[in-house]
């Protein structure tokens, strides 16, 4: 990227912020300087303090102590308000839109100084001549929950820039992005700096930081451990190291690939949409052995969702068969699927994996609670739970105040690991596992491979849908791609490659064609 | 310097203990201004509603007797409430327990003296599960939204209730009101007018509590409730649990509305829809949906009830009764923002959190 300008007083100088939450000190005295015309990235592990110290910068949260200047003047910002003001914006990693408006309503909503009927023409003219003007294609017209996850996330920008800012902060703005729509989010970017806007970018994918950035800050457990410019990176691993403060493994312990029997099989899953239309999933057959490890990659919303709904039991299909070891478990209850020894890491952590008002405890045993494990006579035993859930907070290095804590207040990748050690503890032979490593720092990434190779390895069948191909080549056996509710084609994951697999993503028949 | 909150991180003990008695303290600030305005000395006043409730072996009677019912409204709501199914319904399936309970006392006549009591409490309960069970199906099969059909089904059934003591099943003497139930199967009081109903209820608050914190159901009702979807993902039925816990519901209402006929009313008649099933609300919420609390609030809104008779004995309108019964809830239940969130200043450069 081009060479970020230093020679005015920096837009945002964040200087000696700390922050405290009741146990954990998220931020110790860290600095930050971000110039006009120049990406930061800032880098983490979760549960590193990046979200937290933005949180301040937009007024969400408020420092115990420091200072925030903006654009050289000593900022007091107590509200998004204050912050949107300044021209400070930010985009969560969770969209704030409402899912039945449109964009142009989505995008003023909110706004203090519209008249009583906010005059629409002129709004939508605005809203097209500022996406032209970025690159950002979105239509004002259209619904939200009509619009692909990449399309909601520009109505995001655009909000932002409708609003004037002129400082954007992203907060894993790639993490639910195909390779495509990163690479189109790069030239937006490109674009807003080149009009003299900044951005700090939260990430922990390292080859971000080396192609969006021009400065990287790293952060470790609240503190800021290094800032530097990031043409003077060399190695990513150092990167790397400096972000989780030892030396990573980059490769899994695997064992050989020795599959065994089939123990699931999918037999021309079709589901139609509410409503007709083309069906969401269209013929999907596939079969998956024990000691088998059965990617799916695909560019999110083909399908791959779906799914796993299906073979869990939590969407009906209209045709086609699933056996699960060896039994028709076709349009069963969620329970009955569990029953035949069905475990589900489910796509959406928080909404579908954990209770998240409920204690940690409660949550490692929300399969077992229905079995002699962990009750008798439908009587819950709470100390069978205590002993239970301890075990599996030492087994799964979950980091944890207490299993008394509630979920809610763990980091993303603790989460994840309370889910997983719900579900390899009950596994039953086999794993469906969605997006099990989406937004994870690298540390929780590799503990989420490493179980699931684990599974493979005891003889499990695991079925892995992932949206990075790095994850699968390295983690599958077998690769199928979907694209469009079909499967495009099934590969062995030693002999495929990316640009093959890339083309199958984006829906290219036959290398041929 | 502004003001603002902030959510806590942890339920804060201290504030569920602390809310309640501030709330009280400015709820009786508040109804002393409207007492004032009204030309009546407020402490007075207080003290005849004091009096009013508590002042003698019969006024406690009396309040006891009250609480019994509501208390058991409360409970119903509570279950209800806890799956986040919004059952405003409880009235109507009180009404239909009466219904239930009359119409074995009424027709029944077949069965020997001593089976009429249970078996027509039996019946009575199975008709409050079954009016709370329609909505609860409702939902379950096709997603209608509780609010309106629990809501509704209270007209429906206080409208059946009263073709049937003004015309149906109306007494031969008299122009309403059914007759009244045999003697031998009145519940028996156990002191002045506090009726062995009491037994009923206090024994179901151990009962759910026992099975709504200790139990395989109680924990997948709690997991509906908090985050139905992930607990539909670990192959909790959602269908099944609204139905039964709408059952449930239902019938303790019923049981409500059976206790209040067979030792106190003795009849279906005007009067049946008496507000219990509303006042259930506020108590489930009050309570927080604990079974142990709801005792207490239950307690404090039969006082209400039964002390601001004594404001027409001084000379103020039956309705301020409902004007101090308003005035002391909304404190209440503003008041539990706190538990939840606390209070933050803004200074500039520092601040301060309270």
């Amino acid at each position: 990227m081009s060479e970020k300008n230093t020679d005015e007083t920096p837009v945002v100088r964040m200087v000696n912020i700390t922050k405290h939450f009741p146990g954990v000190l998220a931020n110790d005295s860290v600095d930050l300087t971000l110039h006009r015309g120049e990406v930061l990235a800032l880098l983490g592990e979760n549960g590193a303090g990046k979200s937290t110290l933005m949180n301040m910068l937009v007024g969400l949260y408020r420092p115990d102590s420091g200072e925030i200047f903006v654009k050289g003047k000593m900022a007091e910002i107590n509200s998004p308000q204050d912050s949107m003001a300044l021209g400070i914006g930010m985009i969560h990693q969770e969209f704030m839109l409402v899912g039945n408006m449109t964009v142009a309503e989505n995008i003023i909503l909110g706004m203090k100084d519209l008249p009583f009927v906010p005059p629409m023409a002129d709004i939508k003219a605005k809203i097209t001549e500022l996406s032209k003007r970025y690159g950002l294609q979105v239509y004002p017209d259209k619904v939200i929950q009509d619009l692909s996850v990449g399309e909601q996330q520009r109505v995001e920008i655009l909000k932002l820039l409708y609003r004037g800012a002129d400082i954007l902060i992203l907060d894993e703005p790639t993490a639910v992005l195909t390779p495509g729509e990163a690479r189109d989010l790069n030239e937006i970017l490109k674009k807003m700096l080149a009009e003299g806007k900044s951005a700090i970018f939260i990430t922990h994918k390292m080859d971000e930081v080396m192609e969006f950035s021009h400065t990287v800050q790293v952060l470790r457990r609240g503190k800021s451990v290094s800032s530097c410019p990031t043409n003077t990176i060399k190695r990513v691993q150092d990167l790397a190291n400096m972000m989780v403060g030892r030396d990573i493994l980059f490769s899994l312990d695997r064992g050989p690939y020795k599959p065994t029997d089939v123990m699931v099989e999918a037999r021309d899953i079709t589901v139609l949409p509410i409503g007709g239309g083309k069906p969401v999933l269209d013929k999907v057959s596939f079969s998956i052995r024990g000691g088998e490890i059965f990617g799916i990659a695909g560019v999110a919303g083909n399908g791959q969702q779906q799914l796993t709904e299906a073979l869990t039991g939590l969407l009906r299909v209209d045709s086609g068969t699933i056996l699960l070891n060896g039994k028709d478990m076709t349009n069963k209850t969620p329970l009955q699927v569990i029953k035949s020894g069905v475990s589900h890491i489910p796509a959406d952590r928080g909404r579908m994996g954990v209770v998240g008002d409920m204690s940690v405890g409660d949550n490692l045993s929300m399969k077992k609670y229905r079995t002699q494990e962990l009750s008798s006579h439908s009587v819950i035993n709470k100390s069978w739970v205590r002993k239970f859930a301890d075990h599996l907070i030492d087994v799964f290095t979950i980091k944890t105040p207490s299993q008394d804590t509630s979920v809610k207040f763990l980091s993303g990748g603790n989460i994840q690991k309370t889910i997983l050690a719900r579900e390899i503890d009950s596994c039953g032979g086999i794993l469906i596992a969605v997006y099990p490593s989406r937004g994870l720092d690298v540390g929780a990434t590799e503990a989420v491979r490493q179980n699931l190779i684990k599974q493979r390895d005891k003889g499990n069948a695991v079925l892995l849908v992932s949206e990075e191909l790095e994850e699968l080549l390295m983690v599958a056996d077998k690769i199928a791609v979907m694209f469009e509710g079909r499967i495009m084609d099934i590969v062995d994951a030693d002999k495929a490659s990316t640009e093959r697999l890339g083309m199958l993503m984006a829906g290219v028949e036959r290398e041929d064609v | 310097m502004r003001l603002g909150l902030e959510k806590r991180d942890y339920r804060s003990t201290r504030m569920t203990v602390l809310v309640p008695i501030v709330s009280l303290l400015i709820s009786f600030l508040l109804g002393a201004i409207v007492l004032a305005i009204s030309n009546v000395n407020p402490l007075q006043t207080y003290g005849a509603m004091l009096k009013g409730a508590f002042g003698s072996q019969t006024k406690i009677q009396y309040t006891i007797a009250k609480t019994i019912p509501l208390l058991l409204c409360g409970l119903a709501v509570g279950i209800a409430f806890r799956l986040k199914f919004w059952n405003i319904g409880a009235e109507g399936q009180y009404v239909a327990g009466v219904i239930g309970i009359t119409w074995v006392m009424q027709f029944w006549t077949f069965l020997p003296n001593m089976l009429l009591l249970p078996v027509g409490m039996l019946i009575g309960v199975l008709c409050g599960a079954f009016w709370g069970g329609i909505p609860g199906a409702l939902k379950a099969q096709w997603s209608v939204d509780e609010t309106l059909t629990t809501l509704m089904m209270n007209y429906i059934i206080i409208g059946y209730a009263e073709y049937l003591y003004i015309n149906a099943w109306k007494a031969p003497r008299g122009n309403m009101g059914t007759v009244r139930y045999p003697e031998f199967a009145w519940l028996p009081r156990i002191w002045g007018r506090v009726h062995s109903g009491i037994y009923f209820a206090l024994i179901l608050v151990v009962i759910l509590w026992f099975v709504l914190y200790k139990t395989r159901w109680g924990f997948e009702l709690n997991m509906i409730g908090k985050n139905r979807r992930a607990a539909q993902c670990q192959g909790v039925s959602i269908k099944r649990n609204i139905i039964l816990a709408m059952l449930v519901s239902g019938g303790i209402a019923g049981l409500a509305g059976v206790i209040d006929s067979a030792a106190v009313t003795h009849q279906l008649t005007k009067g049946v829809n008496s507000g219990y099933g509303f006042t259930g609300i506020i108590i489930a919420w009050m309570s927080g949906l604990n079974p142990f609390v709801s005792i207490m609030v239950a307690l404090i809104m039969a006082a209400l009830e039964t002390g601001s008779d004594a404001l027409q004995l001084m000379k103020l309108p039956a309705a301020m009764g409902e004007v101090m019964q308003g005035l002391i809830l909304i404190p209440l239940l503003a008041g539990s923002i706190f538990t939840e969130y606390k209070l933050v200043t803004h200074t500039s450069h520092k601040e301060a959190t309270v």
